[in-house]
């Protein structure tokens, strides 16, 4: 096969290059610093610090907000327990689902707001947060608005009670996302909440705060404490606690899970994963290769289910590198207001260097590393889309979850080998399998150890679906359902 | 700036599983039925769902400023300006002619359209009518629009268009034929209209609103190139729905396909249905992010249209001055 540049890729002179087309950041509204959300209303903290946080794409400060002390984490859940024994505990199930639904519906009417937000405190490209992150957020209060006032016929008995107090720690990488996901269902149940956004992306969640108000939820149903990891780990250690969810990673989780044990206190834990993305020869190509790139350059990697090793027949495995290269080539990194950008910013210089640990190891193990050409801003922390191919099942690259825009290529020959791959790892979060047979689809996924396992597509969420996992990426449910499971004493 | 180079081996994306690339022989596999159906079969399946995800994606392309104002002088430059009704008269025609050679007469920098596309016994009068232009002359042949006619119908036809000064047929393949299985009568239509084209480019017409999945709107795309179509095109004008992103996209992926098997060049033509500046760009941001540049050019990649042309007008007047064009301050044709 000759080798000849191809058509469209970079490197000829653009045809059609497109302008910049920034998405406006005064929509943001962005206050210089923010309190707590306790008790229903925004709060000067007690005995806690202040926390910058950061734009990832410029490196400029965008608020201060408050590093909650152990004090003041005590008041957030003080006001839990009054709002659970109080107003929100008592009140009907129709009556909470009219406070969801007004949720969801401000989120919908606020969604430039939360996206630019989201962008800015995250990096994450603007097309992401408006048409994924946002609406997804919304999609998931109205999704268990309708539960409320049916929750004796969810199959949890006939009379399932909430737990009481959720103590509620999110990850970075879909903060308002995230917010939705533990506060929709645990508030649905009846249950009342202590937040704990995370430390680099706090900023979605005080405007969700603003929401809440906005929304007239009952004082206390809801509160919002930001800091870092010791906050998170004083609310999750607070005995005022009567149920834990937490999501991000796998060492944190751990340690969640010793703090928690003995107690009285539920948990829930969605960590990490390496998820096997596996393609067969007589898969839709062209889309395939679109699934990839969905699978693991969406949100620059930062996804807990990314498809991040590319498990290949072997018969086809050049083919669709190539073309893997080819689209990859067309895609955009850059300045994540910009409406065309696909690919944006790395959350963290820590992230980052972790990232370009995990890669460096790759090459030093033997992998093949090949990145498209492009142009990384000089302020911010970014890192290029990158393929490893001739990858073996036992490199780091295959193994540790890398959490960046980085795909380990892998190759098998026969469904066996491939399931055996694709289970061969200390996580199990999701998988995707690629072919146009569909007995096939349900073979494999009947043998696949992942909660979510994709047929045809990668990354695709929905409310009304389950997602959580096996193994070490976790336990318990979210979305769906199941996902009222863990938030009801059934 | 920190820039990242290619690293590793850049490596041709051939289409994938073409049985026959290594021994790439377009005119033996087209003579034989039974081969050109297995070669058509074992083309990689197109995902719906997947397809049209891809096509609402590229569709939020948010393209301003100087990039718009680019992209409306190409699409201008692209379009094949067409009438194909039963009313036309040599009059329509040679309006329709004028505004082809001069979209715009106060402005010199507005280009010509790439073609007029009318019916053969109007060819002359428009052959006539862009003598001392650049602007090209297509027509519909082969009893446009249904096809349905014996084959030295369909040719006399052609013959017509051609002898009139056609310098491009669009062709319409036998879907009856396709969706029936007989492929190797549809393939021979293609060659042999391919031959009475003579010099004149062949534009073939899938009418893919008939052809109904994405699989057939592939298969009949390979099937027309390796009959020897100079262009695919997506759609008469005449039957719903016509031209749609996804059918592009699967277009323009056959194209980019075909070239790395044979290295020969194919068009695209999206036709019917597009009317506004923000569709044009649509396809435009599909042909650049599919095909790529090489496809951004008229010799590559058509729009055919009639009422798309003022929209672009209008808006490439908004664009230069700021203000919104009325209705009357363009010609109606």
């Amino acid at each position: 096969m000759a080798e000849r540049p191809l058509p469209g890729t970079a490197g000829a002179a653009a045809v059609f290059e497109y302008s910049p087309a920034p998405e406006s950041r005064a929509v943001a509204r962005l206050q210089s610093s923010y309190g707590l959300f306790v008790d229903g209303a925004f709060r000067d903290s007690i005995d806690g610090d202040v926390l910058k946080t950061i734009s990832p794409s410029s490196e400029e400060v965008l608020a201060e907000v408050t590093l909650a002390g152990p004090r003041d984490v005590d008041a957030a859940v003080a006001a839990a327990r009054t709002a659970f024994e109080g107003p929100w505990g008592t009140m009907p199930g129709a009556q909470r689902a009219k406070y969801l639904f007004r949720i969801a519906r401000l989120i919908q009417e606020r969604a430039r707001e939360l996206a630019v937000v989201e962008t800015l405190d995250n990096g994450k490209p603007i097309r992401e947060s408006r048409d994924v992150d946002v609406p997804l957020a919304a999609a998931h209060f109205f999704y268990y608005a309708g539960w409320a006032d049916k929750l004796e016929h969810a199959g949890f008995g006939p009379r399932p009670r909430p737990l009481g107090v959720a103590g509620q720690v999110i990850p970075w990488n879909f903060p308002l996302l995230m917010a939705a996901w533990k506060l929709a269902p645990a508030l649905a149940a009846g249950n009342t909440c202590v937040l704990k956004p995370a430390e680099t992306t706090p900023l979605s969640a005080l405007v969700l705060a603003d929401i809440l108000q906005q929304a007239e939820l009952p004082a206390g149903a809801v509160n919002i404490v930001t800091g870092d990891g010791t906050t998170g780990a004083a609310l999750v250690a607070h005995d005022g606690v009567d149920k834990v969810a937490f999501t991000g990673s796998t060492e944190v989780g751990r340690r969640i899970q010793e703090s928690v044990a003995g107690t009285h206190k539920h948990l829930t834990l969605e960590l990490g994963g390496k998820a096997a993305n596996i393609v067969f020869a007589d898969a839709a190509l062209d889309q395939a290769v679109e699934g990839i790139v969905n699978g693991i350059f969406f949100n620059q990697g930062h996804v807990c289910c990314a498809g991040s090793r590319l498990l290949i027949e072997e018969s086809v495995a050049p083919t669709v590198v190539a073309m893997l290269k080819r689209r990859l080539s067309t895609l955009r990194l850059g300045d994540p207001m910009d409406k065309n950008t696909d690919i944006g910013a790395i959350n963290s210089p820590e992230q980052l260097a972790r990232i370009v640990t995990l890669a460096d190891a790759g090459v030093d193990e033997g992998a093949e590393r090949w990145s498209p050409p492009c142009t990384l801003p000089e302020k911010g922390w970014w890192f290029p889309p990158t393929v490893f191919t001739d990858v073996a099942p036992s490199h780091r690259i295959a193994r540790e979850e890398i959490f960046g825009p980085v795909l380990s290529v892998l190759t098998f020959r026969t469904p066996d080998e491939a399931v055996e791959k694709a289970n061969n790892t200390t996580y199990g979060l999701s998988a995707g399998v690629w072919t146009e047979k569909g007995s096939r689809i349900l073979a494999m996924a009947e043998r696949l150890r992942a909660g979510v396992v994709w047929a045809n597509t990668f990354n695709r969420f929905d409310p009304t679906s389950p997602f959580g996992g096996f193994k070490e990426s976790g336990f318990g449910r979210e979305g769906g359902r199941h996902g009222l499971g863990a938030y009801l004493d059934a | 700036m920190q820039t990242v180079e290619a690293s590793g081996v850049a490596t041709t994306a051939t289409a994938p599983r073409y049985a026959e690339a290594a021994t790439f022989d377009a005119p033996s596999l087209v003579s034989s039925e039974s081969r050109l159906a297995r070669f058509l079969a074992g083309l990689p399946g197109v995902d719906q769902v997947g397809c049209e995800q891809r096509a609402a994606a590229l569709a939020t392309r948010s393209i301003k400023t100087a990039s718009k104002l680019r992209a409306i002088d190409l699409a201008i430059s692209m379009i094949d300006l067409t009438t194909l009704e039963g009313a036309d008269t040599d009059g329509k025609v040679r309006q329709l002619c004028a505004k082809a050679a001069h979209p715009e007469p106060a402005d010199a920098a507005v280009p010509s359209v790439a073609a007029v596309c009318v019916y053969p016994d109007l060819v002359a009068t428009a052959r006539a009518a862009l003598r001392s232009s650049t602007v090209a002359v297509a027509s519909v042949a082969t009893a446009f629009p249904s096809g349905r006619a014996s084959l030295a119908v369909k040719l006399a036809d052609v013959h017509d268009a051609v002898a009139a000064g056609a310098d491009e047929v669009d062709m319409v393949i036998d879907r009856g034929g396709f969706l029936q299985g007989r492929i190797g009568k549809v393939a021979e239509e293609i060659v042999a209209v391919k031959a009475a084209c003579g010099d004149a480019h062949l534009k073939v017409i899938l009418e893919t609103g008939e052809l109904a999945t994405y699989d057939n709107v592939r298969r009949a795309a390979w099937l027309s190139m390796l009959a020897g179509a100079d262009f695919v095109k997506t759609s008469t004008g005449k039957v719903a729905p016509a031209a749609t992103v996804p059918v592009a996209l699967v277009l323009l992926e056959a194209v980019r396909d075909f070239s790395d098997v044979t290295g020969r060049v194919v068009g695209v033509k999206v036709a019917g249905g597009i009317r506004t500046t923000k569709d044009a760009i649509r396809y435009l941001v599909a042909v650049n992010e599919t095909a790529g540049d090489d496809w951004l050019t008229p010799a590559r990649f058509r729009l055919g249209a009639s009422s798309l042309l003022n929209d672009l007008l209008q808006q490439r007047r908004k664009q230069l001055t700021g203000g919104y064009a009325g209705r009357d301050d363009v010609s109606v044709e």
